[in-house]
């Protein structure tokens, strides 16, 4: 099996990071490819290409970006560097070790859609990533691959690097525009489905993950249909996966998406090397802390995303954390619930309001005070959040978020039911004082 | 208007097993509310963007793709979709919500000023939990804060809908209340020492569903089941649709009233928390006289006393016996009904037989202008794709709710606005073009954006500003707003630009009046001249001798006149219908004058102004919370003014007062209640024709008025040349505020501390040219008169302009004014430090 | 003083001059001043309205849905303890324990000597180097107690000078001249972009 490294290449290279190596490594041929072609056969060479959007949803991007309404000016392109998704981290090492392979995937998509500008959203606590790519940005303005007239073309496009400061949500396209335009990153309501019609200050703007547009150089300067042969059918490429928790080695592993397994990424040897200690594996969330849980008989289910989503689950954005047999799942359930409560926006009622009131109910229970109604409690809950507990979740609030505090519940109760029994028979009285008491 | 119609085609849905037709386009919780099917909600509002927070109006929606759950208020209905709002599934959700919204809401429903009118409440008991299934600590916040004088906020009972800080921000562009933190941790608040000084804030207390923001002059003082509520219309220039709450005789709230044509349910602060004004101690309850004798020239040290009803008529009576109708005046009449307003013409003009009879106050655009153009509503000016040129100061000042609806046009409407403002104003962000002339300089200004005939510069602004104010006007329908804006500039200018824009194809006026129902007394005919029903002395004169006997001939004074006459000894007997010349009138020596030399002054009023202090009989009226009547507002809209409590002491109201007179005087005055003004008006007046007193009840917006043309506008005839400033003088600009010295404003106790003290404000740019510091006093001087005032920089003012705002505390600009002047020049001189 | 000082008021005006609308400046420019002062204060807020041309509210709404902006003081080093699913599974809750205890104060309290203050926060994406944390923003990954230790010691002792303090983003900065730049495009009315209309031409 030789898949070419796709979007990893330069990992490994000391300084892959400065133009210099990226130009010694072949960086910007891609650009200048399309610089030959016309902006609509750059589009259809992505179309070819079936490249999935890697930033959680896993739309095909080609697909997306044709969701532009024609004549309609200007546009934007807004790159989704917010990386937070517990268990995530692909789109920093991309930003800190391959700042060009972005900046060339960002210029070429702005030719190819008539986008004015580029915004490069990246989260704010990556300062180092930051600094990467404000470096790789001076290189690139310097020697003409950014800004006016790139490269002699009539191609002028500034790539405006942006900082987070903190918040989860506002990897929700919505919400990262929002932030964007200076706001509270709440997400906006749909539809409009995609901020492709109306966006960024109302304008046409293509979204696009880290990851996905660190193909686009590859997939044009090595054409769509060499990139579409490597992986599944729909799920063409290669995909870059981290793998962490109870692993030898966990580490973040560029595969070839759609025939790799679960099983060969947490238990192969050139990957992650199987479960540390020689324990056994209890359960493992296969994309990402929003994706239900799965467990060792999900092994052998290949990386590819329909068939992940058909089991219930999903690859969402390529973050695969490993849980052995010693792990306390209330805890994990509790600490990966508390995650959602503290970064909901506060915008939607059962968001805002019931993903806290799920944390409390399992903070008491962790404390010894739970109480037998508690874990119905806790479904009912589950289900005013998220219609029916069902996959995908049907949902009562504007963004997933909310429905998203509802899979570690329901996929811990599902298997593990008992610890929590455990955890509620060790309660000796009942400390329940009613709510109001202060007056 | 054809497009709405298409617009408002119906289609088909089904609701709940149940197919109806909606209209085309709507919302679906409007559709379903109206097709009897009520959806909850607590963040939807249709006054405002949708966002969707709340997640209470969640229904089942098919629409041919299966059923999905969407919230109800962020969907439109299309043909075919078919509505579930019952199935289990929904009951289920949104008892969740419910519970959600419960969970860290305290449960002091009893102590609630919203306690008995709380939609949440009452979901609660509908279809709410039974039992808390929380036994958490609730989110706990300090209890009530205040975000502004009047309002005060309690965190822990809000439940996020954000209708009051979308109010603030899309609504009233003041954002100085926000969501702040995140999460579940998220409130509401304003930044630290800066409080939410909104002029619409009240407004807030009206939309919040639960009883997180209270309103101080209402905390605590009634239960919502103890009010009765009845509705009306405050009598303000665009007879804003209002609802009088009250208990035990006592109004205790204003709340706005939803009409489509006029205030959409908004409120201004100062008209929401005036009620406090005409309860006050202040107000007058008894008739008073002149003490220690009357008819004297010199009036000081003779203070009014408490009289009788009929010791105070006698002394009218005796006024008036036998007098000469030509040393008789009326001036004021503005704040009365329609019905007062013809009572007293009646008396003035048919009984005592005197056409002196003026509503004006010599600040206000002359019955010709009001009268004579064509007129347009509010509504129909505000329609996608028109152009409204604004020829007015700062609408937000005066005219609170029309500049609501100007916002609400420009921003969501595409409507062009056309600013031509004295200075920046609040509109000016959202306006097309927004362009500041120097006073006096308009009619010139004008001229060249109607006609396309482009100077290279007039009155400041530059030949390009003008080509693209031109622009604007082709290919569209243009209304013109205009009042008569800064008391610095001459009416001329003003007329000057409407005779340019009634060359414009299709333009359409709505000229702007600075009294409550001035439109109705130039209906009820209160200017010299002029009768009821838009009739002249000469036209109206067969229609109303029959029952006025004594109809005079030949046109009087007005305003200004009247007072020129009393000045000169020619007036014995001057009645002020709430009018306060002292305060209003621009020539206050005139007017002070004119009331020293008047032998009997009678004011007909509710407080004791400066005018009526002077006076020598006081007759204390009822105002629109204590009498029944109607209002004209300045589209022609007639609407129901309704009684809702008692007059203090023996007031009455203003129609009866004429009808005793009258009576005193020997005639009957034929009206017993305000309808039989109507039977008498309606049988004689055109205009009037197709009004039914007993219907305005259930008309929210009211009857129009549209008969335009009976009195003809009169063009300008000359052109006023331009004239530069020279460099050591700065045009000056009269604006008006909100809150001010006026009586309403001081009589609410709510309201006397948000206006501010008098100063001269200038930009930044003058300012250095100029070398003053902040709050220096310096004296400026205009035609030989001269006052001391204190300076502050305010960009809005452009350069070469200084701005005094009219009735503050402290400097009079009025002393500035010079008769005959279009404009008036001042100069400050910062060397000359006038003592403070 | 905690308005921008002059340096960072010209740094602020480049980037608000980046982008179409102003208001979009406002999340860069909250970072400049906390830079600069080390946390956000009320003063900065009113001077960042003044510059984006909003209410001192709406900036305060921004920031404080923002976790990265700390209205009250901090330490010089704030830590910034992972605890996050994959930390949390290889000993999060460890490190906290140990962090208060070696430092001596509470989660979200500053030591005596202002150095120090640490919390512990949801996943900063070095998921597979658990358990991990970030002084001031750069990670230092599978920290054990020994490390930490010895981290705190060096920098308190200025050992350790790869870490700036608290405020402190990025140390290299987009610096591009104005020639270079293709400029923001007109939000409202824009035409389609040159190199769009051309190749309509050539199809
Ligand atoms: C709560 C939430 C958080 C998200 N966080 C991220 C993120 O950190 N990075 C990202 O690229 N996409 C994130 N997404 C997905 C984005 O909304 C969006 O689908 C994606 O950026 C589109 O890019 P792609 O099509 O290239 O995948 C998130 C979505 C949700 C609902
Ligand atoms: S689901 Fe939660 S995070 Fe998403 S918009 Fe609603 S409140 Fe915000
Ligand atoms: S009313 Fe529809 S979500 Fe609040």
């Amino acid at each position: 099996m030789s898949i070419p490294l796709i979007t990893t290449s330069r990992w490994n290279i000391e300084d892959g990071h400065t133009l210099e190596g990226y130009l010694r490594t072949g960086g910007y041929q891609g650009l200048r490819r399309a610089l030959e072609m016309t902006p609509a056969q750059v589009h259809e060479e992505v179309k070819k290409a079936s490249l999935l959007g890697r930033g959680g949803a896993g739309f095909p991007a080609g697909i997306k970006w044709g969701f532009l309404p024609p004549d309609v000016w200007p546009r934007y392109l807004v790159v989704n560097g917010d990386e937070s998704e517990p268990g995530t981290y692909k789109d920093r090492l991309l930003i800190e070790r391959d700042p060009h392979q972005l900046i060339e995937g960002c210029v070429i998509t702005c030719f190819a859609l008539g986008l004015s500008q580029c915004f490069l959203y990246v989260r704010g606590e990556m300062a180092h990533g930051q600094e990467r790519i404000a470096s790789a940005l001076n290189e690139a303005y310097e020697h003409g691959y950014v800004g006016r007239n790139i490269l002699g073309t009539e191609l002028s496009v500034d790539v405006v690097l942006h900082w987070g400061a903190g918040a989860y949500i506002v990897g929700e396209e919505t919400a990262l525009i929002e932030s964007l335009e200076g706001n509270r990153g709440m997400p906006r309501l749909k539809p409009p489905y995609f901020p492709a019609s109306i966006g960024l200050y109302g304008k046409p703007t293509i979204v696009n993950n880290v990851e996905t547009l660190s193909n686009i150089p590859w997939i044009v300067e090595h054409g769509g249909d060499a990139f579409a042969k490597i992986g599944a059918e729909q799920s063409t490429g290669t995909r870059i996966f981290a793998v962490s928790g109870h692993v030898r080695n966990p580490g973040v592993f560029e595969v070839e998406f759609g025939t790799t397994t679960f099983r060969d990424l947490i238990m192969g040897d050139q990957y992650a090397g199987g479960i540390r200690d020689g324990n056994t594996i209890k359960a493992f969330i296969p994309g990402g802390a929003s994706a239900p849980w799965f467990f060792e008989e999900h092994l052998d289910i290949p990386l590819e995303k329909t068939t992940v989503d058909n089991e219930g689950s999903m690859l969402g954005s390529g973050a695969v954390v490993v849980m052995d047999e010693t792990t306390d799942i209330v805890k994990a359930c509790h600490n990966v619930v508390r995650f959602f409560s503290r970064e909901s926006c506060g915008k939607c009622t059962p968001c805002r309001e019931g993903t806290n009131w799920l944390e409390k109910i399992l903070d008491r229970i962790l404390n010894g005070y739970g109480r037998p109604e508690d874990i119905d409690l806790l479904l009912d809950v589950c289900d005013n959040i998220s219609p029916g507990i069902s996959w995908p979740p049907k949902q009562t609030t504007i963004c997933p978020l909310g429905p998203s505090a509802v899979s570690p519940i329901a996929s811990a109760l599902k298997r593990y039911r008992s610890e929590f029994d455990a955890y509620i028979a060790s309660n000796t009285d009942t400390p329940v004082t009613v709510n109001g008491g202060r007056a | 208007m054809t497009e709405i119609q298409q617009d408002s085609d119906l289609i088909s849905v089904t609701i709940d097993g149940q197919e109806v037709k909606v209209k085309s386009g709507e919302v679906l919780i409007d559709a379903c509310e109206e097709a009897g099917v009520d959806i909850p909600r607590f963040c939807y509002h249709k006054r405002m963007s949708q966002v969707g927070m709340c997640r209470m109006c969640i229904v089942e929606v098919d629409t041919g793709r299966g059923p999905s759950l969407q919230p109800s208020c962020m969907m439109d209905v299309s043909e075919g979709m078919v509505i579930d709002t019952q199935s289990e599934e929904i009951k289920k959700i949104q008892d969740g919500v419910l519970e959600f919204l419960l969970i860290n809401h305290p449960l002091d429903c009893p102590v609630c000023d919203k306690g008995g009118e709380c939609p949440l409440q009452d979901q609660t008991m509908a279809y709410g939990p039974g039992e808390t299934r929380f036994v958490e600590e609730k989110r706990h916040f300090e209890k009530p804060i205040p975000i502004n004088d009047n309002v005060y906020l309690d965190r822990e009972r809000c439940i996020l809908c954000d209708r009051c800080t979308r109010f603030a921000d899309e609504v009233v562009g003041d954002p100085l209340i926000q969501f702040i933190d995140r999460g579940n941790s998220t409130q509401v608040n304003t930044f630290p020492e800066d409080p939410f000084a909104s002029y619409f804030s009240g407004n807030i207390v009206q939309l919040c569903p639960v009883g997180a923001l209270t309103a101080k002059p209402y905390r605590f003082k009634a239960r919502p089941w103890d009010l009765e509520e009845i509705e009306s219309t405050y009598p303000n220039p665009l007879g804003d649709r209002i609802v009088v709450q009250s208990s035990r005789d006592q109004v205790l709230r204003l709340q706005g009233l939803d009409s489509e044509a006029v205030n959409w349910g908004w409120l201004s602060d100062k008209d929401r928390f005036s009620f406090e004004a005409f309860q006050s101690e202040y107000r007058l309850d008894n008739p008073l006289v002149r003490g220690g004798g009357l008819n004297k020239a010199d009036k000081s040290g003779t203070g009014l006393v408490a009289a009788s009803w009929a010791g105070a008529m006698s002394i009218i009576t005796e006024s008036l016996n036998g007098a000469d109708p030509d040393r008789v005046a009326v001036i004021g009449g503005a704040r009365l009904t329609n019905e007062s307003q013809y009572a007293w013409t009646k008396l003035a003009k048919g009984i005592i037989g005197t056409d002196h009879v003026s509503a004006d106050l010599g600040d206000d655009l002359q019955p010709h202008v009001l009268l004579g153009l064509p007129r347009a509503t509010i509504s129909e000016a505000c329609q996608p794709n028109n152009t409204i040129v604004l020829l007015t100061p700062d609408l937000k000042e005066e005219y609170g709710t029309l500049f609501i609806r100007l916002r609400d046009a420009a921003k969501n409407l595409g409507v062009k606005i056309i600013e031509l403002s004295p200075m920046r104003t609040a509109l000016s962000a959202d306006a097309a073009v927004s362009l500041h002339p120097l006073p006096g300089e308009i009619g010139n200004v004008v001229q060249a954006i109607t006609t396309g005939d482009i100077p290279r510069e007039v009155g400041g602004i530059s030949g390009e500003d003008l080509s693209l104010a031109h622009s604007h006007l082709k290919d569209t329908n243009v209304f013109v707003i205009v009042s008569r804006s800064s008391m610095g500039q001459s009416e001329e200018p003003i007329i000057e630009a409407l005779t340019s824009l009634q060359e414009v194809d299709n333009c359409r006026f709505l000229p702007l009046v600075r009294r409550a129902n001035t439109m109705g007394a130039l209906d009820m005919g209160m200017a010299p001249g002029l009768l009821p029903g838009r009739n002249t002395l000469s036209s109206g004169s067969s229609v109303f001798s029959d029952i006025w006997p004594n109809l005079p001939t030949e046109s009087g004074a007005n305003t200004k006149q009247i007072l020129q006459k009393a000045a000169d000894g020619n007036i014995d007997t001057l009645f002020l219908l709430g009018a306060d010349p002292l305060t209003d009138f621009p020539d206050k020596a005139l007017a002070k004058a004119a009331l020293e030399r008047t032998n009997t002054i009678i004011s007909v009023d509710l407080f004791v102004t400066p005018s009526v202090y002077e006076s020598d009989v006081v007759l204390p009226a009822a105002s629109f919370l204590e009498a029944d009547g109607s209002h004209t507002n300045v589209e022609g809209r007639i609407t129901s003014i309704r009684q809702k409590i008692t007059p203090p002491g023996t007031a009455r109201p203003d129609w009866m007062i004429a009808a005793e007179i009258s009576h005193r005087l020997g005639h009957d005055l034929g009206i017993d209640t305000p309808e039989d003004i109507w039977e008498e008006l309606s049988s004689r007046s055109a205009v009037h024709g197709g009004l039914d007193y007993r219907k305005l009840d259930h008309q929210p917006d009211g009857h129009l008025i549209t008969a335009t043309g009976r009195i003809p506008f009169i063009p300008a005839e000359e052109r006023i040349e331009t004239r530069p400033v020279d460099s050591y003088a700065m045009r000056l600009i009269l604006g008006r505020r909100m809150f001010d010295q006026g009586t309403v404003t001081q009589m609410s106790p709510s309201l006397t501390q948000l206006a501010e003290k008098s100063d001269l404000r200038i930009n930044q740019y003058d300012f250095e040219r100029l070398g003053i510091t902040e709050g220096a006093q310096v004296e400026v001087t205009s035609g030989g008169a001269n006052i001391s005032i204190s300076v502050k920089v305010d960009n809005r003012v452009p350069r070469s302009t200084a701005l005094i705002y009219s009735n503050l505390e402290g400097a009079d600009p009025r002393e500035l004014l010079i008769e005959g002047a279009h404009s008036i020049d001042i100069r400050i001189d910062p060397t000359v430090k006038a003592s403070a | 003083m905690s308005r921008l000082n002059e340096e960072n008021l010209r740094i602020a005006r480049q980037i608000v001059s980046r982008y179409p609308k102003k208001k979009s400046a406002l999340i860069p420019l909250l970072h400049l001043s906390q830079e600069q002062n080390g946390m956000v204060t009320n003063e900065a807020m009113e001077h960042i309205a003044e510059l984006v041309e909003v209410t001192p509210a709406e900036v305060l709404g921004t920031c404080s849905f923002y976790e990265m902006f700390k209205r009250h003081p901090v330490g010089e080093y704030q830590i910034n303890i992972c605890h996050g699913i994959s930390c949390h599974l290889l000993g999060a809750e460890d490190v906290l324990e140990h962090a208060e205890k070696s430092l001596g104060v509470k989660e979200g309290e500053i030591t005596q000597d202002g150095k120090f203050s640490f919390e512990g926060v949801e996943c900063i994406a070095a998921c597979t180097e658990a358990p991990c944390l970030q002084v001031n923003y750069r990670y230092v990954n599978r920290v054990s107690s020994d490390e930490f230790d010895q981290l705190v010691t060096d920098l308190k002792n200025g050992q350790n000078t790869q870490i700036p303090k608290h405020g402190t983003l990025a140390k290299t900065r987009q610096n591009i001249q104005s020639e270079k730049l293709a400029g923001p495009s007109e939000v409202e009315n824009a035409s389609p972009p040159v190199w769009l209309q051309r190749n309509k031409e050539d199809q």
